[in-house]
Order: C-alpha cells, then structure tokens, then sequence
C-alpha cells in the first residue's frame, strides 16, 4: 500500500475529501492554515465544486459550517485555538441544536506560544460545549479520525471538536488512504425543521437531549478505537496520554514497549470503564497532556484525597509549555539526554519585517510624528506589524486579539489618552476591527485608525484578503467623515508627506482613518514568480 | 538496519525544507519510515528555522529527536549550526556552511563562530555558496550542504540523485543538472576532509 508523506494538517483535508467534505470554512492562523490550503490547491475538491475560500473571521466560518450542515453536508471549519474564542458562541450553540450532514470543527493548539499569544487547550472547549473531542497521536490517526467523526456526527447528530496541535500539525508522516472515496451527501433538510430554533423552549429540550446524550458518548468513547488500554507488567505506576504526547513516551522505550499499563486517549469524553480499570490495577496514575492538566485535574478532584495522580498539576512534568520525549523521561525516572551546550556567544535570531516591507514605513513615520507626544498611544494587533514591538521599531504598545487595537485605542481615549493611535492589519479589519470602528463612530471618539493594507493576509503565509479594494468603502459606508479618510503610499520617498498627514488627523479630534497602501514585498514576489511560471 | 536522526537548522529561505525532501524522498523510496517535523509561521521572516528528521527502517515513535540523541546536524548557516548543539550525539557530526547569514545587529565575530564549529569533534565544514556558485548557482548552497551531509546518511549516492531528479522534476534538466553539480561537489568536499 502506498503511503503518502502528509502533514498532519494535510491528512486531515485528504481525509475530509476522501470522506465525502461539501465544503471546508476557515479563516488562517497557525499552525491551521494548511489544511484548508491543502484543500483550496486540489484539483478534486475542484471538480467536485467542494467549497473552500476564506471567511472574514472564524465565527463567520463557523456559521457558515453550520449552515451547510443544516442542508445535509459534510462540512470542517478549522482555526488555530484562539481562533475558536472568536467563534465560541456559534460553537456551543451548535452542540445545543445538533447537526445535520457531518461536522467537524478543528482547532490547532500551539504548546508552547510558537507563533501565539497564549497556548489555551481546545479540550476545555469540548468539554464545556459538551460534544465528542478527537485527539490524534500521528497523522495516520488524523487521517482516519476525520473518516470516524464525519460518521460519529452524523449518527449521533453533533459536531464532533478535533484537537490537534502545532507538532501535530507541522509533522510529515506516511498516511495510507481509505481505498474508497465517498461520495459527497444530497441536500438533504434536519427531520425537524425547528431543531435550529434555539428558542428558549426548543433550547431546552435540545439541551436535554445533548445531556442525554452524553452517557452515549462515554459508551462510544469506550469502544472506540483510539482509545487503547495496553496492558503492562509493572502495576506501580499506570500512565494516561493524550494525542501526540503517546509518541513522547513510547520513545522513551526499547522497541516501544512501555512496561507499565498504557492508557492511549484518542476520543473523549474519556472512557470510564478503562480508566476505572487503570485506577483499580495501578498504585498511582502519572497524566501525560501535552496541553493543560484536564484530565490530571479531572481525576484528582477538588481535594486530591483518594486516587495518587502526577502529572503537571504537581510537578511531575512542568506546568506549561510543549512536552518532549526527554521532559517525558525525567517525569519516567529515567537518566536524560544532552548533547553539547549552545555555546555562550550565539545570539538570539528572531523574526524581522523583512526588508523593504512597508509597514517599516508605516511606523517610521508614525513614530516621528508621536516623538513629540508622551510614549505609549500605539495599540497594535495581530499580524506582521506585531513585529513593530521589537528593535529597532519599538513602535507599539499592545497586541492582544483580533481587532483589539482600535477598542483599545477608543477606551484609552475615553479615559483621557488622546491622541490615542490604533495600528491594525487590512485582513485583521475586517476580520474584527470594523465593529469597533462602528463604536467609536458613534462616540465621535478621537482617535486615529492606521490600516496597514499590504493587500494580503501576511503573517500566515499571504492568503487572499477578505478587506481587499473595500476598505474605503467600509469606512465610508461605517461613517468615517470623507475628510478624515487618506490613503498615503509607505515609502521613504514620501516621509515627510506622511508625517504631515499623520499629524493632521491625530490633531482631529473625532474618528480618523489613515490607510498605508502597499503591497507586501513578499506578496509581489510571489506575484511575480506566478506569473513567470505561467509563461 | 539504520536510522539517522538529523536536525536540520538555517534561516528562513535558506531551503531546509528542500534538504529535508530530498532526504525525505529517498528513506520512502527505499520503505523506510519518516517523521519530519518543521516551522511554520512566526519563526519564518528571517528567523531561525530547523526541522527534526527522522528516518529509519523500524517504527518511528516521536517526531521530536530527544536532545543528546541526533546523529547529525546539518547547517546552512554556522551560527545556527551551534544553536542546536544540546541535540547531537557523542559521536554526532556537524555539517555545516562556514558563510554567516547576517540579519541582526549582534552577530558574533565570524571567526569566533567558526572556532566554535572547528572545535568539535565530529564536524564537516565549507563554504557553500561559493562551492554552489562553482556549481553553477549560489542558490543551490543547500545542495551542496546535503552533498556534504551524502556520506553520513547510510543510503547509496544514487538514491539522492533519483530523488533530486524527482523533487525538480518540474524544473527542467538545466536545473536539474544545476542540483546535481551542486550535490557532488558537497560530497567530494566531505570525502575528502573526513
């Protein structure tokens, strides 16, 4: 059987098109982005009109899932974990009314802040919303999970969550395909066409059912195949892992033989039979999440009195932070590894705005035309500029999520900081920034709003911008004053220009609007190639 | 029976991810097993980047190589050959290009750097780019970096050679010939040094 090389990202969206996917919603973020890329760059998912350009943020992505769900569909949504706080409501809402075609929803945790503000676990999520959580240890297991979850959702009429994580994502392995390829459902309307009214008197009684169903779920979740109870002589210690973490800890092994009993969760909510099994055989229980401490907190109770659990909650592995095969094999007792230390004059590399970017520009002049006021007016957000922070810009003053620069700007403003400047994306607008645009409109607040427009969504690798020859238009049709709407072109050549202009609107003392408008250098690049390529 | 557990390490654009492919295509053409895992996202615009690759006849269980337990490094740029030095092995080799990428304010002394990459025990170093102009392209340094690496791998020549051969296959055989150059330039110089 041949086996292809695939990301863990990649298996999911070959298993979704091999799995009969209508279509997959999403907004990027890492370490998400690819399985979405992976299906908007097939030639299948073309011919079979499979949807899968982006959304303007990821609860649009997650209302759109819902909807083609309603209508009889195999449908993903994908985000990076973070991404699911944007689209919580639709989320929890979509355990209270259910499914229809198969859901799944893919969230891509990042341990250790790799490209993230904070490293949340996607599991509390599932938990909370009460539906099924998928956690794969390889890419085979990705592979064949979204295959089981498709199924799972449509049987048991709920959107499965599946968790994965950034070495998850970001790791190639051989993936065997399904030899079938399932054809995509017929339209095809919920049974009860009030199953999506989430009025109160429905909402009950589909929140009852989701209730119901739970003690469904830990029966399936029992014998379900990627959760594995492998037996082992040493009963002193008994060890549960979760997703990839397995692979930490069979490496700790000659031959992959673990000597004590092995707990593999790969589906929640957890299986009570086998844990049960474990806490009655084993003398202590060590937890093993490459994540936060759930199910270690789960087990141990509020008192920690009965069960002897170890895992991050007291020490056994660190607190926070991605797990290793060696933090794996200390938490083991077993002797660790170490080649040879960095030597002391390396020095750290980290990213940069690449060279002739114009958000250089951008934040050149801003800062000039600041130089006079006290520091700390900028609020920037999420996206390349966020390197703006760093030397030798030190140019803004927060970044926090989507859209925060200009609420933050207008709060700041309110309490009396004024000028107060908010720097946001063009992508990062209308991800979430034009809803506060719309508030400080309407409070006539003073601030002044810097889009950074490179005409693309950079930092993920230049996707297609949902803000793209709108933004005007946007802030126009919002009630930005024509006036206090410029449009400048970020280059050193015109400087001082800029600075002029900056200086003006941060003089107004309403709403201003000020769009650097020019395209990302990696973006032409990449332009430029295409279009050699083609010729 | 082998396994090479190889980390790879440059800066981002360097082509890494390119070596990693190559070496990637071969192990699956001969049934091996693979994990490869790598950057994406933040650490790319002129950060440092590495990538864990593990081949190997048996089952791989973790895509991470353990620190202490990598059987090479292979570098495109030295200072960042020295950044991953807690993962390689008593008897680990280095392999890396002796031409600085300079992108920050507070890059060492190059000869310091060096006497670092010269001190260890095990370790292939040369200039790439000036090899891959040789070669007929500075832009094929990585290759030229993977030929220095060839011998150290535990696979026969050929089988690079097949896989450069498929992964520019799009390319055309000015490219492909190009790469090709390049890779056995890399392994002479790693031939005759050892």
């Amino acid at each position: 059987m041949q086996r292809l090389l695939l990301l863990g990202d990649e298996a999911i969206a070959q298993a979704a098109l091999d799995a009969g996917l209508s279509g997959i919603y999403a907004y990027p973020g890492t370490p998400s982005t690819e399985i979405t890329e992976f299906v908007q760059n097939s030639k299948f998912a073309s011919e079979n009109n499979i949807h899968s350009s982006w959304s303007a943020n990821e609860k649009t992505a997650m209302e759109s899932a819902l909807g083609m769900s309603y209508a009889g569909k195999r449908t993903m949504v994908c985000m990076k974990h973070v991404g699911l706080n944007v689209a919580a409501d639709p989320f929890i809402n979509s355990a209270i009314t259910g499914a229809n075609g198969g859901m799944i929803v893919v969230s891509a945790d990042d341990p250790s802040m790799h490209s993230s503000q904070n490293e949340q676990d996607s599991r509390f999520y599932g938990k909370f919303a009460l539906v099924p959580i998928l956690e794969p240890c390889d890419q085979q297991e990705a592979y064949d999970m979204v295959h089981y979850g498709f199924d799972f959702s449509e049987k048991f009429k709920v959107p499965v969550l599946m968790r994965i994580t950034t070495r998850m994502a970001h790791s190639r392995s051989g993936v065997i395909r399904k030899p079938d390829i399932r054809k995509q459902n017929e339209l095809k309307m919920p049974s009860d066409l009030r199953q999506f009214v989430l009025l109160p008197a429905i909402a009950k009684k589909r929140y009852k059912n989701l209730l119901g169903n739970h003690s469904v779920f830990i029966t399936e979740s029992e014998a379900s195949p990627f959760n594995r109870y492998i037996d082992g002589p040493d009963k002193s210690k008994g060890i549960i892992v979760c997703g990839i973490a397995f692979n930490y800890l069979l490496e700790n092994f000659e031959d992959r033989k673990v000597p004590n009993p092995v707990l593999k969760i790969g589906q929640y909510p957890l299986p009570r039979n086998l844990v049960e099994k474990m806490a009655d055989e084993c003398d202590e229980i060590l937890v093993i999440e490459d994540g936060y401490p759930i199910i270690e907190e789960l087990l141990k109770g509020l008192l920690g009195r009965g069960l002897k659990v170890k895992g991050r909650l007291d020490g056994t592995l660190p607190r926070d932070g991605e797990l290793n095969p060696n933090i794996l094999a200390v938490a083991l007792g077993k002797a660790d590894t170490f080649g040879l230390p960095v030597p002391e004059l390396v020095v750290g590399r980290p990213p940069s705005l690449c060279s002739g970017c114009p958000h250089i520009d951008s934040y050149y002049a801003l800062t000039e035309t600041l130089s006079d006021l006290s520091n700390g007016r900028v609020f920037s957000d999420i996206g390349c500029y966020t390197l703006g922070a760093l030397k030798p810009y030190e140019a803004i003053n927060s970044c926090v999520d989507m859209g925060a620069s200009i609420t933050m700007a207008k709060g700041a403003a309110d309490a009396g900081l004024i000028p107060s400047v908010a720097v946001i994306g063009d992508s990062t607008f209308t991800h979430s920034g034009m809803t506060g645009l719309l508030d400080a409109i309407n409070d006539k607040s003073p601030i002044t709003v810097m889009i950074l427009d490179n005409g693309t969504t950079a930092m993920t690798g230049g996707q297609e911008s949902p803000a793209f020859g709108k933004l005007e238009d946007i802030c126009r049709g919002l009630g930005v004053e024509e006036a206090h709407i410029r449009v400048l072109k970020p280059l050193k050549k015109y400087h001082d220009e800029n600075v002029a202009i900056i200086k003006e609107e941060l003089a107004y003392p309403g709403v201003s609007v000020i769009i650097p408008r020019r395209e990302c250098i990696v973006a032409i690049d990449k332009r430029i190639r295409a279009k050699f390529k083609n010729k | 029976m082998m396994k090479r557990d190889i980390i790879l390490a440059g800066v981002g654009g360097q082509g890494i991810i390119s070596i990693a492919s190559i070496i990637g295509y071969a192990a699956l053409e001969q049934g091996m097993f693979l994990k490869q895992s790598e950057v994406h996202g933040m650490s790319q615009r002129g950060g440092d980047v590495m990538s864990n690759l593990r081949i190997s006849h048996h089952e791989i269980a973790s895509d991470l190589i353990p620190f202490g337990q990598a059987d090479m490094i292979i570098s495109i740029e030295p200072l960042e050959a020295l950044r991953y030095l807690p993962y390689l092995s008593a008897q680990g080799w280095v392999i890396t290009n002796i031409r600085p990428f300079n992108n920050i304010p507070n890059y060492p002394e190059i000869d310091q750097v060096l006497g670092e990459i010269t001190r260890l025990p095990h370790h292939i170093a040369l200039d790439a780019d000036a090899t891959a102009k040789e070669a007929g392209s500075t832009k094929a340094a990585n290759i030229v970096i993977l030929g220095a690496a060839a011998p150290f791998l535990g696979m026969a020549y050929h089988k690079l050679e097949d896989a450069i051969r498929f992964i520019f296959r799009t390319k055309g055989d000015k490219i492909i010939d190009l790469n090709l150059n390049a890779l056995k330039a890399g392994c002479d110089f790693t031939e005759k040094h050892m």
